[in-house]
C-alpha cells in the first residue's frame, strides 16, 4: 500500500470507530461510572498544566504587545489585544496542544498495552464491547473537559496579561479590564468554544485509534504513543487553520 | 450419574463421551443406569459444542488455517497440540469470533457463527469461558472485579457478585488473593484468576490458550487439574491448546471423582475406567497432521509427531516447524 492509500484508510478507520462509538453511546449498560472517571483524570487532571500554560501565555502576549502598542500610543489598547488573541486562538489551540500531549499520550498507552496483553480480546470474550467501554467514555469526557479547560486557560490568561499590564508597564486595572470588554464579543466564545469541540474531537478518536491498533508488543505500544501525540497535535494545528477561515464566514467573525 | 469398573465406548453413539462421577461402591443402582441411558440417548448431546467445517484463514498472504474441520463433542476435551505459529491460538479466537475465517464454516453448539454480527456474537460468548496465555487480567481492576467482571457488566446484585467470585475463586484454591491488585500476584496466580473469571456464569464451553506456557511443573499440574475438574465434574467441553507433553498427559490420563468425603480426587486412568472424552488434534501449518488418542499419538510413526512427543527432531524438521 502506498502512503496515500495507508492515509485514506486511516482515516476511514478513524472515522468508522467514532462512529461507532457514538452510536452505541445510549445501548445498556451505560458506562457513566467510567465516563466520570475520565472526565476526573482527563480534565481535573489536566487542570494544572492548563492554567499555568493560560497564565503565563496571557503574561507573555502582554509583554510582546505593550512595547509596539506604546510605539502607536495604543497601550491601553493591550488588555483587547490579549484577550482576543487568547479567546480566538491561543486558548482553544495551546489547550489543545496541552492536553493531545497529556492525554492521547496516556490514552494510546493504555489501550495499546491492553491490546498486546490481550486485555482487549479478554474483554470481548467477556461480552463487553471495547468501543462502547474505553472509546465512548474517553472520547465523551474530551468532548465535555477540553472546552471547560480552554475557558479557564483563557479566564487565567486574561489574569496574566492583567497583572503584567498593571504591575510591570503600570496601565490602570480599569482602563485594562474595560479594554478586555471592549474587544470580546459572543462570537469569539462561541468560536473558541466550537474549536475546542473540534479539537477534543480530534484528540479522542486519534489517540483512540493508534491505540486500539497495536500491535508488535511494547515497541509497539510506544509507536502507538508517539504517533498519537504527533498525529493529534498536527492535526489540532492544521485543523485551526481552516475552523478560522469558516468561523470567519459563518460567524461573521472579522477577517 | 453412574460408576462402573470399565466404561466402554459407545459405538452407537460416536464421540459421545462417557460421564465420569462419584462412585458408590462399585455397584450399580437401576435409576443410576436408566439415567446414564437417558443421557446416551439425549439428542442434545449428539449436536457438537464446537465444529469447524474446512475453515481457511490467512494474514497477509500466509496461510494460518488451511482446510481445517474437527468437532468437539458435549462434554468432551479436546487437546490441540502443535509447534509455535501453528494455527492453535487462531482456531481458538476463531470459537469466539474475535477472528473471522476467509472460508469455511464455524458452529458453537450447533449455531452457525461465522457471519454473526459483534453484537450477536456477545450472546454467543456468554456460553463460552475464554483462559488467555497470560492471564489477560485487568491491570486496572483488582482480583475480585476481575472475576466479577462479566456479574457488574450484567448488572447482578452485588452480595450475588460476591458469593459467586468467592466461590469461584474457592474453585481455583485463591480465596485469600480476592483484594489483590493483578500486577501483585505470580504468573501461576494470575492464570488460576483467569480461569475464575471465565468461568464465572457457568460457561459450558471453555478455551484454554496455552494455560501452563512458562510456569513451573506443580502449578502447571494444579491447571491442568482444573481443567479435568471442568471436564469430568462440571461436564464442560472444551479446547486445550498447549505444546506440553506432560499436561497432554495428566489430562489424557487422570480423571477426576468425588471421594467420600467430598474432596476431589484424581485417580489414574485403568484403574476404574478408561478415558474416552479426551481427544487429541495436532497442527501442523494449519492443517490437521493427527487427529485421536493419545494412544494412538504415541504409536504413530510420522516423524514430525515422533519429534514431537519425544524432543527430538531433526534439523530439517525443526527448522519447519
Amino acid at each position: 500500500m502506498n502512503i496515500a492509500t495507508r492515509a485514506l484508510l486511516e482515516v476511514q478507520e478513524t472515522t468508522l470507530l467514532a462512529t461507532r462509538a457514538f452510536a452505541r453511546l445510549f445501548r445498556r449498560p451505560s458506562y457513566t461510572g467510567e465516563m466520570v472517571a475520565q472526565m476526573d483524570a482527563i480534565g481535573v487532571g489536566s487542570l494544572t498544566i492548563i492554567l499555568l500554560t493560560g497564565f503565563f501565555t496571557g503574561g507573555v502576549l502582554a509583554l510582546q504587545t505593550y512595547p509596539t502598542l506604546k510605539y502607536y500610543g495604543a497601550q491601553d489598547q493591550t488588555g483587547r489585544l490579549v484577550a482576543t488573541a487568547l479567546v480566538r486562538e491561543l486558548g482553544p489551540v495551546l489547550s489543545g496542544l496541552m492536553v493531545a500531549g497529556r492525554v492521547a499520550s496516556a490514552i494510546a498507552a493504555e489501550l495499546g498495552s491492553m491490546v498486546v496483553s490481550q486485555q482487549i480480546d479478554a474483554m470481548r470474550a467477556l461480552g463487553t464491547d471495547p468501543v462502547r467501554k474505553l472509546v465512548a467514555p474517553r472520547l465523551i469526557a474530551l468532548l465535555i473537559t477540553l472546552p471547560l479547560l480552554t475557558l479557564m486557560a483563557d479566564m487565567v490568561g486574561v489574569l496574566g496579561g492583567w497583572v503584567v499590564s498593571t504591575k510591570l508597564y503600570g496601565i490602570l486595572s480599569a482602563t485594562f479590564m474595560a479594554s478586555v470588554w471592549d474587544g470580546l464579543t459572543t462570537k469569539d466564545v462561541v468560536g473558541g468554544f466550537l474549536k475546542a469541540l473540534a479539537f477534543a474531537f480530534i484528540i479522542g478518536t486519534v489517540a483512540c485509534r493508534q491505540g486500539l491498533r497495536t500491535e508488535g508488543g511494547t515497541v509497539g505500544v510506544g509507536r502507538s504513543t508517539t504517533t498519537a501525540v504527533v498525529m493529534s497535535s498536527i492535526l489540532i494545528i492544521v485543523a485551526d487553520f481552516f475552523i478560522t477561515k469558516a468561523l470567519q464566514v459563518i460567524l461573521g467573525l472579522p477577517s | 450419574m453412574a460408576s462402573t469398573d470399565v466404561e466402554v465406548p459407545q459405538p452407537g453413539a460416536p464421540e459421545t463421551p462417557p460421564r465420569t462421577g462419584a462412585p458408590n461402591g462399585g455397584a450399580v443402582s437401576e435409576d443410576a443406569a436408566e439415567s446414564t441411558f437417558a443421557e446416551v440417548d439425549d439428542r442434545e448431546r449428539a449436536v457438537p459444542a464446537i465444529e469447524f467445517r474446512d475453515v481457511h484463514l490467512s494474514f497477509d498472504g500466509r496461510k494460518v488455517l488451511d482446510g481445517l474441520s474437527f468437532k468437539v463433542q458435549k462434554g468432551e476435551a479436546k487437546i490441540i497440540l502443535g509447534g509455535s505459529g501453528g494455527g492453535k491460538s487462531t482456531t481458538i479466537k476463531l470459537v469466539l469470533g474475535l477472528l473471522k475465517p476467509d472460508s469455511g464454516r464455524v458452529f458453537v453448539d450447533g449455531e452457525d457463527i461465522t457471519d454473526y454480527s459483534e453484537a450477536e456474537m456477545m450472546r454467543v460468548r456468554k456460553k463460552i469461558g475464554m483462559v488467555f496465555q497470560e492471564g489477560a487480567l485487568f491491570d486496572s481492576l483488582s482480583v475480585y472485579d476481575n472475576v466479577a467482571y462479566r456479574l457488574h457488566e450484567q448488572g447482578v446484585d452485588e452480595e450475588e457478585v460476591e458469593q459467586e467470585v468467592r466461590r469461584m475463586l474457592r474453585f481455583v484454591n485463591l480465596e485469600d488473593a480476592i483484594d489483590k491488585m493483578p500486577i501483585e500476584l505470580s504468573g501461576g496466580m494470575r492464570r488460576r484468576v483467569g480461569i475464575a473469571r471465565a468461568l464465572v456464569g457457568g460457561p459450558k464451553i471453555v478455551l484454554f490458550d496455552e494455560p501452563t506456557a512458562g510456569l513451573d511443573p506443580p502449578t502447571a499440574r494444579t491447571i491442568c487439574e482444573l481443567a479435568i475438574k471442568l471436564r469430568d465434574l462440571e461436564d464442560v467441553s472444551a479446547i486445550f491448546v498447549t505444546h506440553e507433553m506432560n499436561n497432554v498427559s495428566y489430562l489424557t490420563s487422570e480423571y477426576a471423582v468425588v471421594g467420600e468425603d467430598g474432596d476431589v480426587v484424581f485417580e489414574k486412568e485403568g484403574e476404574r475406567l478408561c478415558l474416552t472424552n479426551t481427544k487429541i488434534m495436532m497442527l501442523r501449518h494449519g492443517r490437521t497432521i493427527f487427529s485421536g488418542t493419545d494412544e494412538a499419538l504415541h504409536r504413530d510413526e510420522d516423524p514430525y509427531i515422533r519429534g514431537f512427543i519425544t524432543g527430538h527432531m531433526k534439523e530439517k524438521e525443526r527448522m519447519s516447524v
